[in-house]
């Protein structure tokens, strides 16, 4: 394998290259939303997500009010207490097959297209963002950005080897074109600024 | 200003009269305009199937009798596109080339740019719609291309405009390609043939009475489905439409 | 070995069915026009392609010193970094650390890359079960079909054909061919595979050489659940995939799904730096030939390509006749134009089952040439001796006809006399192609040269 390694660079190499191009600054002058939030919920509804401004109640309190026949609740997020299993003590991630709802942190929201931005600091399994039914993504109400250019001077992976965008819930127009709202992931996502 | 009549291969052999229209149209805005006689073909269907050396040969004889020209003017976008766009693998660093390359225009981008008229006789009672012909189009930038978020714009509306009493009808698919092609045409027949009837399809059910364009071969092509299908709709090249009246 | 039919033959095919045809042609041109909505939408949509294509023209140069950035990067973050010089080599390692971790089942999501290098036939062939997970991917492979679309797999079937399928396969109600409820069928049964996978595969969308992380943009959730499930995560990248930059990353991300399928941003885009708890991750660098198109100066920008499907979504040709007409991995302009690079004799239809009509270059994100691609790989095609030899000679007369006007000019006066009393029956005869679907000009009495001429003469 070190051989093809060295096979493959040293051809690359011997293609003298033709441009002189440095890196771009990507750092340009982009859309800016007067109401970022009217603009993340609209990108966020039109992939079959909702955003929710969370007033007067806890956070536990809306999942009661909001969602029906929850039999088993995670939670990375320490402001809920409805939880029914601890996610950080489960040692096979298999286990959170049932999980009917995940409320997970999410760092920050991104209005041109109603994505979230959560990683693996505060979640012992990466696999709840994907196997639970629904997802319920608890972010800040001043952590909302205009576009992805802001969005990545925000994303770093020193303390924390992965990290996802997610935009509503998962979905498949595979079959003749028809969008189905839930595929293999959540078939549910909620986006809740608090 | 001295003009070099470029008129195509085909067009010289099957469209006299669009040809003598293109010329008489620019006569009337008291161009001075030449056709060298010795002219045969700028080399495309050579290019576009590949054949390279045969291409050469031809861009050289075209350099050679068209380079003395303070402009040279096409009815074809397609043929214009291949001396701006294509000729620089045959003829880059030639005497002559770069003048040619930067001064021969297709007609109505030749009005439209540098004679800027603000009045034509022509009289054109008519709906008409207009064929983006592909190469006129996305190459010589005649008009705004759908697959592009840039400002709206048609040289060809604006000098069609001119012509008194024309209705523009608009067609559903604004620029999609006919399926001319060249030697494509007949090398992917069965699909040729299906854009082409597709193309008639979308102008005929705008309500247009007549389709239009910079480039003959497209307009042939979709000319060639009408009669076949006899459909109620006809073909007419732009210089036809323009140079009404003269 | 008997010759493959080429496009020409297999679009005719495609095309008799018409209705068949048209239904296909929409169903794309949909998609189009959801992409022009989603460009339109934002404002400086063509000045992210002008990065875009800086920032690839600008990598593609340098790519030995990113590629080992990347390596050296992903290393650091407890990635295992291997690298294949070729199809042959990728599948012999993605098996031996399967082997070595007697993994029995995989799922694998949306890769064209290991369709390129025909993966899941060599690890069936010992003993590995691959299920794609991807709808599309895994309807198609039920069906022992090659997908036809680089985004929509399958984009070719109607809902009745998938039914049909799943019927078979998973038990599906008979004659149900609602696309939700075969969904969540699927849904049942894909959840099945992945709780029970050993290993999972994904492609690369992008592989960040800075940070030596590789990102996985998808919709359905399948590659993510299937990489975070298993503890084995392998993911084969082709040597073009690197971006130098976390920050590149602003511009793709908000070009890449737009021009796809129209909607702002996946609704998953993820970043893996390192494997799950107690995990292993593998990431498998390809060549193929990708080096080998580097050297070619106007071919090189074929490897700016994301794989967004634009310019196959856009393509009047794809749409009239389908993925399975171009018999290559790839369909469309990027894979006729890839294809010919890779074997211009066994793809050399490709470049030419195209009208020249530039639609591709202009949807293109990365702003690829592919249609200056394509005229110019009908040179590889004819330098390489591969025209067809009647077609060539014809162009080769006609080449030294129209170096004689008066050649010319009297073969023209001959048709002119000659065509107009022909009869029918000849004129249209099988040969002439044209004439098929279509009438013949009429033939003018004079040409424009002998008109010109008399007006001179009055004068």
């Amino acid at each position: 394998m070190k051989n093809s390694r060295d096979n493959i660079l040293k051809n690359i190499r011997s293609n003298i290259p033709t441009s002189t191009i440095e890196l771009p600054n990507t750092d340009i002058k982009h859309m800016q939303y007067k109401d970022k939030n009217k603009k993340f919920a609209t990108s966020l509804t039109s992939v079959g997500g909702n955003a929710v401004w969370l007033e007067d109640q806890s956070i536990d309190d809306f999942i009661k009010n909001n969602y029906k026949d929850l039999k088993v609740i995670a939670s990375t997020c320490k402001d809920v207490t409805c939880n029914t299993l601890n996610q950080e003590d489960i040692t096979d991630q298999h286990e959170l097959k049932d999980v009917d709802l995940a409320v997970i942190n999410g760092h920050f929201g991104v209005a041109e297209n109603g994505a979230v931005w959560v990683n693996e600091e505060d979640i012992r399994h990466r696999a709840l963002y994907f196997i639970a039914r629904q997802l319920l993504i608890v972010v800040k109400k001043e952590n909302i950005v205009d576009t992805m250019h802001e969005a990545y001077k925000r994303v770093d992976f020193e303390k924390n080897g992965y990290g996802v965008f997610i935009s509503g819930p998962s979905k498949t127009a595979d079959i003749e074109q028809s969008l189905v709202i839930g595929a293999h992931g959540p078939t549910d996502a909620c986006v809740l600024f608090v | 200003m001295k003009i070099g009549l470029f008129i195509p291969c085909f067009m010289n052999e099957l469209y006299p009269d669009a040809s003598m229209d293109t010329l008489k149209i620019l006569e009337s805005l008291g161009l001075d305009v030449e056709y060298p006689m010795d002219q045969t073909c700028c080399g495309q269907p050579m290019a576009n199937t590949g054949c390279a050396h045969e291409a050469d040969q031809l861009a050289h004889r075209f350099l050679k009798i068209f380079k003395n020209y303070d402009y040279i003017v096409a009815p074809s976008g397609s043929c214009v596109a291949m001396v701006r766009d294509n000729y620089a693998q045959f003829l880059e660093g030639e005497e002559g080339f770069e003048h040619l390359r930067s001064h021969t225009y297709e007609l109505v981008e030749f009005l439209h740019d540098i004679i800027k008229p603000t009045s034509l006789k022509a009289k054109f009672p008519h709906k008409v719609s207009i064929h983006n012909s592909c190469h006129g189009h996305r190459k010589l930038n005649m008009a705004s291309m759908s697959e592009r978020n840039l400002p709206k714009f048609s040289k060809i509306k604006d000098i069609l405009s001119l012509v008194e009493g024309i209705e523009f009808v608009e067609i559903t698919r604004d620029d999609e390609c006919c399926g001319f092609g060249g030697t494509f045409c007949v090398t992917e027949e069965a699909l040729s043939a299906a854009m082409g009837l597709d193309r008639v399809n979308d102008h005929l059910n705008s309500g247009s009475q007549i389709i239009t364009g910079i480039d003959m071969s497209c307009l042939m092509h979709m000319q060639g489905v009408i009669d076949r299908e006899k459909f109620p709709i006809k073909t007419m090249y732009i210089s036809q439409i323009l140079a009404k009246g003269l | 070995m008997s010759a493959k039919p080429g496009h020409p033959e297999l679009a005719a095919e495609f095309i008799k069915d018409t209705e068949r045809m048209h239904w296909h042609d929409k169903a794309l041109w949909f998609v189009r026009e959801k992409r022009d909505l989603a460009s339109q939408s934002v404002d400086e949509w063509e000045e992210l392609r002008s990065l875009a294509n800086q920032i690839k023209t600008h990598t593609i140069d340098k790519l030995d010193f990113y590629l080992e950035q990347f390596a050296q990067n992903a290393k650091q973050n407890g990635i295992h970094v291997h690298w294949a010089k070729d199809a042959e080599e990728h599948n012999k390692i993605v098996h031996t650390i399967l082997k070595s971790k007697s993994v029995k089942k995989l799922v694998k999501s949306k890769s064209m890359l290991t369709e390129e290098c025909h993966l899941n036939p060599y690890l069936e062939d010992r003993g590995i079960e691959v299920v794609d997970t991807d709808l599309g991917e895994r309807i198609v492979q039920l069906r022992k079909e090659p997908p036809s679309h680089i985004v929509l797999p399958a984009i070719h079937l109607k809902k009745e054909d998938v039914g049909k399928t799943f019927e078979k396969f998973l038990e599906t109600e008979k004659d149900n061919c609602d696309p939700t409820y075969l969904t969540r069928e699927a849904r049942k049964h894909l959840r099945e595979k992945f709780l029970a996978a050993d290993a999972s595969m994904t492609g690369v969308n992008f592989g960040i050489a800075e940070t030596g992380g590789v990102v996985v943009c998808t919709n359905e959730g399948n590659a993510d659940l299937g990489a975070s499930l298993p503890k084995l995560h392998m993911a084969s990248m082709g040597i073009e995939k690197i971006v130098p930059r976390l920050e590149d990353l602003s511009v793709f991300t908000r070009l890449l799904a737009r021009s796809a399928t129209g909607q702002p941003i996946t609704s998953y885009t993820s970043h893996y730096h390192a494997p799950v708890e107690d995990g292993e991750m593998h990431i498998v660098i390809v060549d193929n030939g990708r080096s080998d198109i580097l050297a070619t100066e106007d071919f090189k920008r074929s490897l700016h390509c994301i794989r967004c499907g634009a310019c196959i979504n856009t393509c009047p040709v794809y749409r009239r006749t389908g993925g399975y007409s171009y018999g290559y991995t790839i369909p469309g302009p990027i894979g006729s134009t890839l294809g010919t690079s890779n074997d211009p004799k066994r793809n050399k239809t490709l470049s030419f089952a195209c009208s020249l009509c530039a639609s591709c270059s202009n949807v293109c994100p990365i702003m690829i040439d592919l249609d200056e691609q394509l005229y110019k790989h009908r040179q590889t095609v004819v330098n390489a001796g591969y025209l067809d030899k009647t077609k060539h000679n014809i162009l080769k007369m006609a080449t030294w006809v129209l170096k004689y006007p008066a050649l010319l000019a009297f073969g023209g006066k001959m048709a002119r006399i000659f065509v107009p009393i022909m009869p029918r029956s000849i004129l249209y005869s099988k040969i002439n192609a044209w004439g098929k679907k279509r009438e013949l000009p009429p033939f003018p009495k004079n040409s424009f040269k002998e008109l010109y001429k008399k007006r001179g003469e009055k004068k």
